[in-house]
């Protein structure tokens, strides 16, 4: 269901887990889908006693692609303008991770009405592991 | 990457990416869900741009056969780096995502072929409490359709950190 | 497993197929050179037909929000229970596959699973072994099988010894 812009505020607020204890199995099949095989994702002695991380962990990448699901859901398919994102922290296996949506600022282009959404992605911890902005189309 | 890379965006690749996010939205599986949509076809996922790695011959996160390739086997490996390669922190496995951001000019929907094209953008450095140097470098994708149109713009923002980030 | 599967065979899956074998002939990712060719196409490596799993809605595969039996904070996502152990040792045993023709990009197959037969066996290394068959038939728009395929999975009663 796409958004009104008759019916949102700033500072309206969309939230949701996006992932609950992630898994290897889940960096895995996110290497597999996306064809990005570094093996930090996905192979511990490597990742251990080459590069000197406790663990293998997520694609950013996937990180921005489940926060991605958040949006959609709050903003409607083929609706967004704009996503971007800075990765603040890696994300461990294990992770449970919740996205959120802020409303910044709603407008009206040439007819058209858009939303500017806050985007910020957090680990179980609380902390941040994703930080940044979208827009997208919205109905009257 | 190759200067330029041509790849098809099938519905199946959608359905596969849609899963390994976790994302059980039938837009991205149910063609007829989808062609009664806004939309009006199966649309790609909002961070599904990356799949062109797949198709760059020259993709240097993909292991190839018989190139050397970092990561564990027997052994765990770094690999050799040539000074003018693209640094992917393959040497040291401490290349990181820095940022990453989507400018979409419309939705792009399985059964079109989309053209990427890669451009570098600004390289800075700065100093960092936990992760000592890091030099940032941004890669502009540029998506077009067949008919030569952009569809999507795709900034990535690397860093390399001299030794592994504190956690 | 579901009775009955589409399986739409895509160039671009076919590719990442064959990528992910380190099989690097052109036939698998050059439709220019693939047209040349005797089948006239991109065609499905050998054992591509098992790549049909991510089409079947009840193969196993992590969803979110249920639990999964690999690793994440813990060794295991899954409460140990009843199956817990079995499934963790299932072992594929032997695949056999049966080609009627080759399978070109583009073609939409339909697969029909059956059960085949099944024995035991006393093992030295796994304690009792239980066998199992499952055919899966991949039919063309024509309703012609294209591909027969014989999976046999074994069940043992203890991990296997080294």
């Amino acid at each position: 269901m796409p958004l009104n812009a008759s019916s949102l505020s700033v500072g309206d607020t969309h939230s949701e887990v996006v992932v609950e204890n992630l898994t290897r199995t889940q960096i895995v099949q996110y290497a597999g889908a996306s064809g990005d095989y570094n093996p930090i994702h996905t192979d511990t002695p490597f990742t251990k006693e080459i590069a000197g991380y406790p663990s293998v962990f997520a694609h950013g990448m996937l990180s921005m692609g489940m926060t991605g699901k958040m949006l959609t859901n709050y903003v409607g398919d083929g609706r967004l303008t704009a996503f971007g994102v800075r990765f603040t922290r890696q994300v461990f296996p294990g992770a449970t991770l919740t996205a959120t949506a802020t409303v910044e600022a709603i407008r009206e282009e040439d007819g058209q009405h858009f939303v500017d959404l806050a985007v910020s992605t957090t680990n179980q911890e609380g902390q941040e592991v994703c930080k940044g902005d979208a827009s997208a189309r919205i109905d009257a | 990457m190759a200067d330029e890379v041509t790849f098809p965006v099938e519905a199946g690749h959608i359905m596969l990416f849609a899963r390994a996010i976790g994302d059980e939205n039938p837009i991205y599986k149910d063609a007829e869900y989808a062609k009664a949509s806004e939309v009006g076809g199966i649309p790609a996922p909002p961070t599904f741009e990356r799949v062109w790695a797949h198709w760059d011959p020259d993709y240097s996160l993909r292991p190839k056969p018989g190139e050397p390739w970092f990561g564990s086997a027997a052994e765990a490996t770094a690999r050799p780096q040539s000074a003018d390669e693209e640094d992917d922190g393959g040497g040291s496995g401490r290349g990181l995502h820095a940022e990453q951001r989507y400018v979409y000019h419309r939705p792009v929907l399985a059964g079109e072929t989309l053209t990427a094209r890669m451009r570098p953008g600004k390289t800075w450095t700065k100093e960092g409490r936990r992760a000592g140097t890091m030099t940032f470098s941004e890669g502009i994708i540029e998506l077009f359709d067949e008919a030569g149109e952009i569809v999507i713009t795709a900034t990535t923002v690397g860093v390399t950190t001299s030794r592994a980030v504190d956690q | 497993m579901a009775d009955e599967i589409t399986f739409p065979i895509e160039a671009g899956h076919i590719m990442r197929f064959a990528a992910a074998i380190g099989d690097e002939n052109p036939i698998y990712r050059d439709a220019g050179h693939a047209e040349a060719t005797e089948p006239g196409g991109v065609i499905a490596p050998p054992t591509y037909a098992i790549a049909s799993a991510h089409f079947d809605p009840d193969v196993a595969r992590p969803l979110p929000g249920r639990p999964w039996r690999g690793s994440g904070a813990e060794p295991t996502g899954t409460p140990a229970g009843p199956g817990t152990d079995e499934s963790s040792r299932g072992l594929h045993a032997e695949q056999r596959f049966v080609y009627h023709r080759p399978v070109l990009a583009g073609e939409t197959l339909t697969v029909r699973r059956r059960p085949g037969e099944t024995w035991t066996k006393e093992g030295r290394r796994g304690g009792a072994l239980s066998f199992r068959e499952q055919i899966s038939e991949f039919f063309d728009a024509d309703g012609d099988v294209v591909i027969t395929a014989t999976m046999v999975g074994v069940t043992t009663s203890r991990a296997v010894d080294q």
